[in-house]
């Protein structure tokens, strides 16, 4: 085993950063222009810093597998992004910021990169109102903030339920500048399958054009990952239908090490399944928790009742009602963070007290909101969540209770970055969700939006630099050199083996299948015997696949079920890891919880003394283990406590 | 509930395509439109048959991903949502389904379903944007803007980038589009500054990427799933006389001097 060293800067953890920007190297602006970066992704993270690059001065290749690179699934963020500007003047600052994060990752995150993202997080909302991002304003015309994910100050900025899209239009909109002006190549409807090593530095990838289906072959001095998030490997997510691993994937494999791929995040307040052909599930913001409260009946024979249709849910009394959350933790109530109130609606409905036809779903109820502060005021919060809500389900909120489940909706970990977000293959940067580093085992609201952000505009512009500003004297790479020409044959291969395989199951099967393995078992609640029996079933999953799957269609055509042959494989492979790790952490933290590490009162119990530590995996060929490396984590400015929200 | 399908499939630009119909059955109301179609493909991959390509992502109407002509309207029967938000309950057992791309000269198709909408990102390339770089920028809160301004650039804003407003359009016009975008940023004071050089921009790309011109009729606004408004048309239309004429004015005060 490795011990990670994560080149952290000497000093005080509030000078780090300016510290490090002051000594760290530059690049002239005429070497920049004979530099190239590749930046595979194009969400909030590849957009900003691809347009950042650009205006820097270097050569830069941007690539997405959408039609265009708006359409990343950054776009879909709904409820907002976090900055310590400390407008409303209740006592926000960036140590506070800092602070929250690092507790709400419940301690498994690494100080000085958190810190850093606290100190930037106020420029980012300085430069997204300069691109004119129309966040929500009051009526004296300066900005608004909200309170969001029950943290104490309101430090959430927000455009409606749409900030997501918002950010990302702004950085769009920089990108589209910087390709007009030529400093960008954009490479949209591209695949990113491997990623291309020249004497142990990353300098290239390999892509699938997915209209032409031509293998092409990129170079560049540097390149940039920032492919999003893993969270499909659940097939069942918020994510969009086309999110994947893959770049990130073909980076492990490679010799990046991946870290703590067991933190997901599930996210409390989803729509719930309705059938077996439920292809993804759609998220209802969070601040839906601020006003609504959250209940299932305290009677099992009332439970058969609504299953039966033959009571409502406002038929039940107040006093046959159990609002488990207020019940549970009266402090902090309907507002625990999402991982807390996740657990605890698993925990009503494997007991039994579950709503809806299929018993898998809690009431999220706004009678009394409405009671208390009428319609119009309701109406004026949420009414564009309470329509998408009626436009799936066919029932209205204001009438009945919304019913939630929680769903996967992101993933904590990712390739393992130092500080300068340099993964462990010198010249390849993992920036937004594809990396761990900021949001330990839980992520706080509107704080991804921050990082992605926090990445691309403002850390990796000055980190490469400092990699790049030893590269001046390296010409441009030829993509005929034979690194580049094998790993196009092996990319060509695997998909021509995937092909011939003529098996009889659909590639969409087997994703479903893995969906349900990881969900059963490594989902919310997690424990030696399931990670055991998991592991088993993953690997005869992943044999299936390579004798049974069935993909339709020619390689040199744009040919959808290919795309997914090659996401599906590595998720399965992803699998295996997150099972692994989840089965090494003995110890639950955030979103990983093991049923056999808890307290009395079934809160997760952490074990610092063992695991105060990333978990970073480490390639070793296909029918081999991963092996395992560390990096600890010191905790200087914050002390380790139990969360406590009760 | 039960389905004829009538799709269109065409293996590529250049191949010629043809309405196909398929049966559906088994499907649940409350399964979406795209669900179905799910359903449609994995039966024809198991039967050896060849999966219907379209474009989705999202699945929740927000990345403006997805197109598809249903029934001739764009996006479908339902107002104010994208394809992907439909839910089968919003169609009658038995029904027969007509399902297209979207057609429009600057939107070549793909395949099947699938059309190419990058012209659209040209039109953005053009002068979508406030031209600062990352740095260097004044506090946020330093220009006040009254909210109602800011409300109607956010209302502006929520375009998707579908490309619905110019399939439904007889000319191929993309004019709620760049109105959209032109309205969004001019209605800023960021925006403001270069709000003349960016209308003339984007209106004279337009005019280069094969979308036709605007006959006022009112399609785009009908079928857009965002509910844009012509508003943002006609405050294109203003922005851009006002930048000719002030420009024209340009010239004669360089001559004058
Ligand atoms: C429904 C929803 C709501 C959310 N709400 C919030 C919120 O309110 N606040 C908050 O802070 N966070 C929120 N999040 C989380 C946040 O949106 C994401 O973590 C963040 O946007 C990720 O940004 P990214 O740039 O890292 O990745 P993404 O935006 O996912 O972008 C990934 C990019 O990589 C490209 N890519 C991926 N794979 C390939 C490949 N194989 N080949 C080529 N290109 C590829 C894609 O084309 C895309 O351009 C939400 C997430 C979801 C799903
Ligand atoms: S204006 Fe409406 S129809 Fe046109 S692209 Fe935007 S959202 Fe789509
Ligand atoms: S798939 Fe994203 S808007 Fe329809």
């Amino acid at each position: 085993m490795t011990r990670l060293n994560a080149r952290i800067p000497e000093g005080p953890v509030a000078s780090k950063w300016s510290d490090y920007k002051s000594s760290c190297k530059l690049v002239n602006p005429s070497n920049k222009r004979k530099l190239d970066i590749i930046v595979v992704g194009t969400g909030l993270a590849g957009a900003s810093a691809a347009a950042s690059l650009g205006e820097l001065g270097y050569k830069v290749k941007v690539f997405c597998y959408q039609d265009s690179p708006r359409r990343a699934h950054s776009i879909a963020a709904q409820g907002g992004i976090n900055a310590a500007k400390n407008y409303p003047n209740d006592g926000d600052s960036a140590f506070r910021l800092f602070y929250d994060t690092i507790k709400g990752g419940d301690y498994r995150a690494r100080e000085a990169n958190v810190y850093r993202l606290a100190q930037v997080s106020n420029q980012i909302i300085d430069l997204c109102v300069a691109q004119g991002v129309p966040f929500a304003r009051e009526y004296g015309g300066l900005l608004a903030n909200r309170s969001f994910g029950g943290a104490q100050v309101s430090r959430t900025f927000y455009a409606r339920g749409q900030t997501g899209q918002q950010l990302l239009l702004g950085a769009y909109s920089a990108l589209s500048r910087q390709i007009a002006l030529g400093n960008v190549t954009l490479f949209n409807r591209r695949d990113v399958l491997d990623t291309v090593l020249v004497d142990g530095k990353a300098r290239g990838i390999i892509t699938r054009n997915l209209v032409t289906g031509d293998i092409e072959r990129h170079a560049a001095h540097a390149v940039v990952l920032a492919s999003g998030g893993y969270g499909n490997v659940f097939f069942l997510s918020t994510n969009a239908m086309g999110s994947n691993v893959t770049p990130a994937w073909s980076a492990y494999k490679k010799g990046a090490m991946f870290a703590n791929p067991c933190f997901t995040q599930i996210h409390p307040t989803c729509i719930p399944v309705h059938g077996d052909t439920q292809s993804k599930l759609t998220l209802m913001s969070e601040s839906l928790r601020n006003d609504g409260r959250i209940w299932v009946p305290l009677k099992k024979k009332d439970v058969e009742k609504l299953r039966t249709q033959s009571i409502k849910p406002s038929d039940i009394p107040e006093e046959d009602r159990d609002y488990y959350l207020e019940r549970r933790y009266p402090a902090f109530g309907n507002l625990v963070p999402r991982d807390v109130a996740s657990r605890a609606a698993k925990e009503r409905c494997d007991a039994g007290f579950g709503v809806g036809s299929t018993g898998v779903a809690v009431y999220l109820d706004f009678a009394d909101a409405i009671k208390r502060k009428g319609h119009d005021t309701i109406d004026a919060l949420y009414g564009n969540l309470f329509q998408m809500y009626e436009q799936i389900v066919a029932e209205n909120p204001y009438e009945t209770p919304m019913m939630i489940y929680p769903a996967v909706h992101y993933t904590m970990g990712g390739l393992w970055v130092d500080y300068e977000l340099m993964t462990t293959i010198p010249g390849l940067f993992a920036i937004g969700e594809c990396n761990f580093s900021d949001h330990g085992a839980n992520r706080l609201g509107a704080s991804a939006l921050m990082q992605g952000l926090a990445d691309g505009y403002f850390v990796l512009p000055y980190t490469i630099g400092n990699y790049l500003a030893a590269e001046i004297h390296t010409p441009r790479f030829d993509t005929g050199a034979s690194e580049f020409t094998i790993a196009a044959q092996g990319v060509t291969d695997r998909l021509k083996k995937m092909k011939e395989s003529a098996g009889k199951e659909s590639v969409d099967s087997f994703h479903r299948r893995l969906g349900k393995i990881m969900w059963e078992y490594c989902g919310m609640a997690r424990n030696d015997a399931g990670l055991t029996e998991a592991l088993y079933q993953i690997t005869e999953l992943r044999h299936e696949y390579a004798r049974g799957v069935r993909i339709p269609g020619g390689f040199d055509e744009y040919n959808p079920e290919l795309e997914k042959a090659c996401r599906v494989a590595d998720f399965i492979e992803l699998g295996e890891l997150m099972v692994r790790d989840a089965q090494q952490r003995k110890e639950s933290c955030g979103g990983h919880f093991r049923e056999e590490y808890q307290t009395s009162e079934g809160e997760a119990l952490r074990n610092d003394e063992r695991f105060a530590s990333v978990s970073a995996w480490e390639y070793k060929g296909r029918e081999v283990a991963a092996s395992l490396n560390r990096e600890d984590l010191q905790f200087n400015e914050i002390k380790l406590s139990q969360r406590s929200y009760k | 509930m039960n389905f004829t399908l009538k799709i269109w499939r065409q293996k590529n630009v250049a191949a010629k395509g043809e309405l196909i119909a398929y049966d559906v059955s088994g499907i649940s109301p409350d399964s979406s439109f795209f669900e179905m179609l799910d359903t449609l493909n994995q039966k024809l991959i198991m039967t050896g048959g060849d999966p219907v390509a379209f474009d989705h992502d999202c699945r929740e109407g927000i990345c403006g991903t997805c197109s598809l002509y249903i029934n001739g309207r764009p996006h479908g029967p339902v107002k104010g949502v994208t394809t992907c938000q439909l839910h089968m309950r919003s169609f009658v057992d038995g029904d027969t389904i007509h399902i297209e791309p979207w057609r429009a000269k600057a939107f070549p198709i793909i395949r099947d379903l699938v059309v190419d909408r990058s012209a659209l990102d040209k039109i953005i390339q053009a002068g979508g944007y406030v031209s600062v770089n990352t740095g260097g920028v004044p506090d946020a809160n330093t220009i006040p803007i009254p909210k109602e301004k800011s409300e109607a650039a956010m209302d502006a804003a929520a375009c998707i980038g579908c490309g619905a407003c110019v399939a439904a359009c007889s000319n191929a016009a993309a004019m709620l589009f760049i109105g959209a975008k032109v309205s969004h940023l001019a209605l800023l004071p960021q925006g403001r500054v270069e709000a003349s050089k960016r209308v003339q921009k984007m209106v004279a790309c337009v005019d280069t990427l094969g979308f036709g011109n605007c006959s006022n009729t009112y399609a785009c606004e009908a079928e857009c799933p965002k509910g844009i408004s012509v508003v943002n048309i006609a405050r294109m239309n203003r922005e851009f006389i006002g930048a000719k004429l002030f420009s024209e004015k340009e010239k004669v005060v360089k001559v004058s001097f």
